[in-house]
């Protein structure tokens, strides 16, 4: 497969999960749980990132053991992470034919310089962003898809919204530019001209941008839909709230009818309590998970 | 006035494709949606959860009765599950096999063959279904390393793989057209 066709195939994939919600699952019950409330894909952890800011310590791929059960209780597509820069895990996650790879900030980096070369890879990856210019520094190393960085295991959404707030600025910022300003401007943002210019014809990204990072309710969801995301990522906000299945299924609901507040009225009613949040100042600067990776 | 089913999936691919040759389309999400609609699109996502918004966005009966009264619809892959056998609007007599190709990993682009004519087209396939079994009512329109791709009955067309992510291709949009606007010749498929 030539270059071309390898992004036909993978950003093709997370255009086909649109408008759709990826939830995290650490068993092969939760990942049934996630797909029989309309999940449009897992990804398949062993500690949720509200577990994993909690309990401390490196966090790491997943057990083989852990991902080869839930592939096998699921048809929906499974992705899993991997430490930001470590290419091996890559290795192990696509010799185990997941779907898609997530090199996430959620595991402790295993590089501070470098990002995962993900041109070397068949398989997909999704990254992390803050901005356009991270947005852009990854897909130019070869991820296919992109997601907000948000701040994962708080069940607050304020920095999923900073984060999307931001790309979007700055891509509008982009779109209204004369040609003259797109090097200068490339300069700035630290990122390819080639992209650039690929973001100001098209006026958004050129592959598929999630909201990800402390999305905990139905109207979270929605509220990321309408600032522009294609779709959303749910971590700690299905498994750590009192009811995950009526959670999972509303959240379903309000990504794909977020422009409709009855519907979004009537999924909210009676879901008990989401997951415990945690307000972002209370974090010291080490516990923040966004700012890992450039 | 065509509709294209928009609760998931790559809909706004679907709708770029259409209307660079259709003037007017509209994103289907509830019943009322369907008002005046000559034909519909379901596009690429995922069959589970489409399934599952289908049944909560009460359109599940609604289509079903548009589809049974000959309205012309396109399926592709996602849409082309939904439409068969198993699926939650059968009107096509063929048999599916989910992700009969495997995981994302031997996702491909081919170029496949239309049926019965010395003409190969690219096509993109995700996380492909596989058509493994169709009826006699059933006509077969293209195929790749011998299976079957795409098909049609009646006013329902069925593809496998993405046209709309190859939209310099128009064969199969054309085909869909041409039910809609109801000028279909015997086929442009088969000169």
């Amino acid at each position: 497969m030539n270059t071309e066709e390898k992004n036909l195939v993978n950003r093709g994939l997370a255009q086909m999960l649109k408008g759709g919600v990826i939830m995290d699952v650490t068993t092969p019950d939760q990942a049934r749980i996630a797909e029989d409330a309309g999940a449009v894909a897992v990804m398949a952890l062993e500690r949720v990132p509200a577990d994993i800011r909690k309990q401390g310590g490196v966090a790491r791929m997943t057990d083989p053991t852990i991902i080869k059960a839930i592939q096998s209780s699921v048809t929906i597509p499974v992705m899993a992470k991997v430490r930001i820069g470590h290419f091996m895990e890559a290795r192990i996650l696509e010799a185990l034919e997941v779907d898609y790879i997530d090199e996430s900030e959620v595991l402790t980096p295993a590089d501070e310089s470098h990002h995962i070369n993900k041109h070397d890879f068949k398989i997909p990856f999704v990254c992390g962003c803050r901005d356009l210019g991270e947005a852009l520094r990854r897909i130019s190393e070869g991820a296919s898809m992109i997601r907000t960085k948000g701040e994962a295991g708080t069940g607050n959404v304020v920095e999923a919204v900073r984060h999307m707030r931001t790309l979007m600025q700055d891509i509008s910022r982009v779109t209204a530019m004369s040609i003259d300003e797109l090097p200068a401007c490339a300069k700035e943002l630290g990122s390819s001209l080639e992209l650039l210019r690929e973001v100001k014809q098209l006026g958004r990204l050129p592959v598929v941008n999630f909201a990800a990072g402390g999305i905990a309710t139905p109207a979270d969801a929605a509220l990321m839909m309408h600032l522009g995301a294609d779709g959303v990522f749910v971590g700690s906000g299905i498994f750590k709230a009192q009811n995950p299945s009526r959670v999972a299924k509303a959240i379903v609901e309000a990504t794909t009818h977020f422009d409709d507040p009855v519907v979004l009225a009537s999924v909210s009613e009676n879901l008990g309590s989401a997951m415990e949040g945690i307000e972002i100042p209370s974090l010291s600067q080490d516990k923040l998970l966004a700012s890992r990776g450039w | 006035m065509i509709g294209i089913l928009g609760l998931q999936g790559d809909v706004s691919e679907h709708r770029s494709y259409l209307l660079s040759r259709y003037p007017s389309i509209r994103i289907v999400k509830k019943p009322s949606d369907l008002i005046g609609i000559q034909g519909l699109v379901l596009p690429g996502g995922e069959s589970t959860t489409m399934t599952k918004l289908i049944r909560s966005s009460g359109l599940e009966d609604p289509v079903r009765t548009l589809l049974l009264q000959g309205l012309p619809v396109w399926g592709t892959c996602a849409g082309t599950i939904l439409l068969s056998r198993g699926g939650i609007w059968p009107v096509v007599e063929a048999e599916v096999e989910r992700n009969a190709y495997g995981t994302q990993l031997h996702s491909r682009v081919a170029r496949g063959r239309i049926a019965g004519k010395d003409v190969f087209i690219p096509m993109v396939f995700i996380r492909a279904p596989k058509i493994v079994h169709v009826s006699n009512n059933v006509e077969i329109l293209a195929l790749d390393e011998g299976n079957i791709v795409a098909v049609r009955q009646g006013n329902a067309i069925l593809t496998t793989f993405h046209p709309e992510l190859t939209p310099d291709e128009p064969l199969f949009v054309d085909l869909f057209l041409n039910a809609v606007t109801g000028s279909r010749p015997p086929s442009s498929m088969k000169n």
